[in-house]
């Protein structure tokens, strides 16, 4: 057998082949992946909320925070974690869409009254060595005990009290500006976030 | 040609990435820290090393005329399975390497060896051949990843070296410090070889 036919059966046996062991990869794969990834959020929630002693990421809520451009609804999620069943805080991502290179999520840890306990940056492309630094303790332990009382969420530069980073504003001034926007919204909605009973949706 | 001596040949006459000029693009990009550098070169060994397997065992099934995609369909395999490996096992090395890993599938490197070695060459040479030009590869990402990460932050593989009184040379982490590092040691790499000629 030569030819046409013989391309054809030598291609497509091995492309079956690749989709075969691919299959089986992809299935071995697939739970550890799903691990690994929430355990990506559970340090992260761990890391921003007061201590719990539930696991957030199973009792949470979903609100529709806006349309998107072709009008689809986005949606952002409410991690609540509870010590002795009662409410320690509230944790949620926000996205800066204004940084220096591309979207910084940021997630957000605040106790129920709306004051900031921890922030974690999850996904950035800042510039190395000058708008990363955003993701080092100092900068993040700004944010811990500020509320939107109590303080004025703008950079320093833009006469506000966070302090930016020398040689970078733009990025601080996002994560500063999006925490806020996130801290804003939670005080509109603040009724639906906390009141759900425990459980939420998975 | 002695098995030593294909494996040789991959390390530094024949070097991908400072004799061949091949697979430059993830060269570049993801040498940032002599971790990256490794962690990648290490993958694009592993896929290499199985596709000139792979490409190698079938040379005599193979039709020539579908050869480039047949080989495009295993080392893309290949890469996948890296990736899913990697996201289950290493979840903190896929995090740094990201899109590169994807990438692997159009490194040169992994093509050029399977058209120019594998797809003509007996099983057992096929794979020396690609675990000297792997670990060419990852030597040279290595290398060339921790004069970046030594001057632009004052670390190699994560330690402090330099103390903290140095101010880091930034440069060498970004882009164009990539092009720099690999042009100076580029040419380090000549002069020794004109001297001990």
């Amino acid at each position: 057998m030569n030819g046409m036919p013989r391309m054809i059966l030598v291609l497509t046996l091995i492309t079956a082949s690749a989709g075969l062991i691919l299959s089986l990869v992809e299935a071995v794969t697939r739970e550890p992946i799903a691990e690994q990834r929430r355990l990506e959020t559970l340090r992260a929630l761990k890391s921003v909320l007061p201590p719990t002693d539930n696991a957030p990421d199973a009792d949470t809520v979903q609100l529709v925070i806006g349309q998107d451009r072709r009008g689809r609804d986005l949606v952002r999620t409410f991690f609540r974690g509870r010590r002795d069943a009662e409410l320690a805080g509230v944790a949620f991502k926000v996205v800066a869409p204004d940084g220096y290179s591309g979207d910084i999520t940021v997630m957000v840890g605040i106790d129920p009254i709306g004051t900031v306990s921890g922030v974690e940056i999850l996904i950035h492309n800042e510039t190395p060595g000058l708008g990363d630094k955003i993701t080092r303790p100092e900068f993040k332990g700004l944010f811990a005990g500020r509320s939107l009382e109590n303080a004025d969420w703008r950079v320093k530069k833009d006469g506000g009290e966070f302090d930016q980073i020398t040689g970078a504003t733009i990025s601080p001034r996002a994560v500063v500006g999006a925490v806020r926007r996130g801290l804003e919204f939670f005080r509109d909605h603040r009724a639906e976030i906390v009141a759900t009973q425990e459980g939420g949706m998975p | 040609m002695t098995l030593s001596h294909i494996f040789r040949k991959g390390l530094w006459r024949e070097n991908a990435v400072f004799r061949l000029l091949l697979g430059l693009c993830p060269a570049l990009a993801v040498t940032t820290s002599a971790e990256n550098g490794l962690g990648m070169g290490l993958a694009t060994t592993f896929v290499l090393v199985c596709s000139n397997l792979v490409i190698s065992a079938l040379r005599k099934i193979i039709p020539p005329r579908v050869r480039i995609p047949s080989f495009i369909v295993v080392i893309a395999s290949f890469v996948t399975v890296v990736q899913l490996c990697m996201e289950a096992y290493f979840y903190d090395l896929y995090k740094a390497l990201g899109i590169f890993i994807p990438l692997i599938v159009v490194n040169c490197l992994i093509l050029g060896r399977a058209e120019a070695y594998a797809s003509r060459n007996r099983l057992v040479p096929a794979v020396v051949d690609g675990l000297g030009m792997g670990f060419g590869f990852s030597l040279s990402l290595f290398v060339l990843g921790a004069v970046r990460e030594l001057f632009g932050s004052g670390t190699l593989m994560g330690y402090s070296v330099f103390g903290l009184g140095y101010e880091p040379l930034l440069l060498m982490i970004l882009p164009p410090g990539a092009f720099i590092a690999m042009g100076l040691l580029l040419a380090g790499m000549n002069r020794f070889d004109a001297r001990s000629r």
